[in-house]
């Protein structure tokens, strides 16, 4: 994944900063809670909706069952559309495809939209590298870039951002980029739309070369899909001459008939609307209108061997929804910077170490950065059971035996052999109860607990002996 | 009806007056129950941290256990979700045989305490009296894993002289989860203090759950605030009588 990820800190470490941050944590709280409740009344107008979650996890499930004679599908019917199908290994080798595709145009700009899957390999630097300028359309990716942030939101990725902060940002670095915003810009939100827009505007009436992604990819007809809300990302895909579109091959979905499950449960999961505002959808290259050359990507990027492991492959259900982020209690303390991934919350937490390994500190720290309160689980549309991935790869990460892990193990099998010996059980329960005026408050090596709790006091007796004493 | 108590290791070391109230709540209501002295952990902080092959013996011991008995019940929401949840998936990924006979025979008989009195036992209204304001915090695995849905409210609405007062916020999840309350304490510590802040908004003497993990992580920070708040285990308070009130 992109090279601005390496080094991060392990998710403990990188989410204090946050819980200490009470900004970001208000904005985080807002947001995250004013989209829940949307989403939860959206969610219950369809009687059907638990009807519509199974479906959607079957088709997934039987796409990713047959992804190899799918993805040969949608090969042959893109190229029989007139467009040029790449395979990419991994990261370096899809930035080396898209940046030969575009020097090849002779363009030194392009615009982009839609693409999570160009963040995860680090595009827009492997571009710039190569001198080419990649300006982002979507308004939240639009703040970010002009702000030098990362995303922290698979939808809204400048979330952790107020009005009053991407006022400031509008004003201070718009105009380096292009036309700069007015000098009276307010932080009203029309005036900050309107500022977006007009700088955007000119981007795409000058760009020759237009960069996407994809929601799904149809392989019957070859057809890919885009759901958005803003309009941008369809003038991104029609304006420019060359279009490359970078999309992940789990997107792959058999047939249109599959694709009206996920046109219902995704808008409501992700916007709370019924439907989203634009569904683009294009096919190859038409003569008489849109771009005149066509390249699709394909990402593989770690999802093969995420493929591979049956209870892991369940998280490329997903449809970045980012329902999960929005009801999940740790991601609204943590905020998304401290999943270390463009792919932030419960479901960055399963992914990122799937698709990355879990040799770095922030890939081995995810699958703990979950109290394992199911609520991701429950909210999900195609129903990836995130809990059950989350212990499934601690105990990947548990057995590697690496920082920590290994004492950790050792103290596991120690509690283990008591807790299967009753007589040394009962025996450790009774001195801990006699000794109990003994114990201090604050327990030396339990600091991660008493920094801020206090211990119970213990009892005089515990259970068993009590029982011993009363009832037999 | 043979009727084992499960305990679980916390409420036998640190909370064993919720155990004793289970026992005493359940003979007022003409139950004959044991305690099988063998038992220890269903192996939940060990499978939940990653270290499933540690568990098994722990599965294994449960089965011998509880073995004969009808039904199992434990104050525990989130050890019953262990049996019920997990037990299935650790017999599925090891190899051994008797695992697997433990799944099938035991996750069918165990209970988690509401369950029991509502659904074996058919109560509602235990002939409980506690003359105190109370708010309930129905913990992740009760609420999502196991689906307690509205039993403990109804118990609790049923407690003579109890005020059951509405949670803000009450589907959210506390922060403890097991070894991620170390793991991740600042987090764990913050998502604590958010339900704590919101359970003394309700003005309510007593902080109710079904599960004394959580609990002792709440109580944990209600005592250092030093908040005249005290969590407390729903089995003590439908254990509590006017005759016997709680201590
Ligand atoms: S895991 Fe489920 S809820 Fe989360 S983003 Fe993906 S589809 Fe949406």
């Amino acid at each position: 994944m992109s090279g601005t990820y390496l080094g991060m800190p392990s998710f403990p470490v990188a989410a204090r900063e946050a819980v200490n941050n009470p900004t970001l944590r208000a904005n985080l709280r807002h947001a995250t809670h004013t989209i829940r409740a949307k989403r939860a009344v959206a969610v219950a107008e369809l009687a059907d909706w638990a009807l519509l979650r199974e479906a959607g996890k079957q088709i997934k499930d039987r796409t990713l069952r047959h992804l190899d004679t799918l993805l040969v599908e949608l090969e042959e019917k893109v190229t029989a559309a007139g467009g040029v199908v790449h395979w990419a290994a991994d990261a370096e080798e899809a930035n080396r495809i898209v940046t030969e595709l575009v020097v090849e145009t002779g363009e030194r700009e392009v615009v982009k939209v839609k693409s999570m899957a160009t963040q995860e390999i680090g595009l827009n630097e492997a571009l710039e590298a190569a001198g080419i300028a990649a300006y982002e359309t979507d308004l939240a990716e639009l703040i970010v870039q002009l702000g030098e942030d990362r995303p922290s939101h698979i939808l809204v990725p400048a979330i952790h951002r107020n009005r009053g902060e991407i006022r400031d940002i509008f004003a201070t670095t718009m105009g380096e980029w292009g036309r700069p915003a007015p000098d009276d810009l307010t932080d009203s939100p029309a005036a900050l739309a309107e500022a977006a827009r007009l700088h955007l505007r000119e981007k795409f009436l000058r760009a020759k070369v237009g960069i996407s992604g994809a929601n799904f990819m149809v392989a019957e007809t070859g057809t890919l899909v885009v759901l958005e809300s803003e309009g941008n990302g369809r003038m991104c895909l029609t304006l420019p001459e060359t279009l490359i579109s970078v999309v992940g091959i789990e997107k792959v979905i058999p047939s249109w008939r599959d694709l009206e499950v996920f046109l219902q449960t995704l808008p409501r999961s992700s916007t709370a609307e019924r439907m989203n505002p634009y569904t683009s959808t294009w096919t190859g290259t038409t003569d008489s209108d849109g771009p005149k050359a066509f390249h699709l990507v394909l990402l593989d990027n770690g999802r093969t061997a995420t493929l591979a492991d049956e209870v892991g492959r369940q998280a490329l259900r997903c449809i970045r929804c980012s329902a999960c982020l929005n009801v999940c209690p740790v991601y609204e303390r943590a905020g998304g910077h401290a999943y270390g991934s463009v792919y932030p919350g419960p479901i960055g937490a399963i992914l990122s170490p799937q698709l990355r390994g879990t040799q770095s500190d922030i890939d081995a720290s995810l699958p703990y950065a979950s109290s394992l309160c199911g609520a991701c689980y429950e909210v999900c549309p195609v129903a990836i059971d995130i809990p059950e991935v989350l212990v499934h790869l601690r105990e990947q990460v548990a057995e590697k035996g690496g920082k920590g892990h290994r004492l950790e193990k050792t103290a596991m099998k120690a509690a283990g052999w008591i807790l299967n010996h009753p007589a040394a059980l009962t025996a450790g329960e009774r001195i801990a109860s006699k000794t109990r005026a003994l114990h201090p408050k604050t327990v030396p090596g339990a600091s991660a607990w008493t920094d801020s709790r206090d211990l119970p006091a213990l009892p005089e007796q515990p259970f068993r002996d009590w029982w011993k004493k009363n009832r037999t | 009806m043979r009727v084992a108590l499960f305990v679980t290791c916390v409420n036998d070391a640190v909370y064993p007056s919720t155990g004793i109230a289970v026992v005493k709540l359940l003979e007022r209501l003409g139950v004959e129950v044991d305690f099988p002295p063998g038992q220890t952990c269903c192996g939940q902080p060990q499978f939940n941290t990653g270290y499933r092959r540690e568990t098994e013996p722990l599965v294994r011991r449960m089965g011998r256990v509880f073995e004969g008995y009808d039904h199992v019940v434990t104050p525990s929401g989130s050890c019953a979700a262990m049996v019920r949840d997990n037990y299935p998936r650790i017999a599925h990924k090891g190899s051994d045989p008797q695992l697997q006979q433990v799944a099938d025979t035991l996750v069918p008989r165990m209970y988690e305490l509401t369950e029991f009195l509502v659904d074996v036992l058919g109560v509602t209204d235990v002939g409980a009296y506690f003359p105190h304001t109370v708010t309930y915090h129905p913990s992740c695995h009760g609420l999502r894993m196991l689906g307690l849905g509205e039993r403990p409210r109804k118990l609790l609405e049923a407690v003579k002289g109890l005020e059951l007062r509405d949670l803000p916020g009450a589907e959210e999840c506390c922060g403890f989860g097991g070894t991620f309350a170390m793991k991740n304490s600042d987090v764990s510590a913050a998502m604590g203090e958010d339900k704590v802040r919101n359970a003394a908004s309700t003005g309510a003497e007593v902080l109710c759950g079904a599960d004394n993990s959580c609990l002792m992580h709440l109580d944990g920070l209600l005592h250092r605030q030093g908040a005249p708040q005290r969590a407390l285990h729903l089995a003590e308070i439908l254990a509590s009588t006017e005759e016997e009130p709680l201590g």
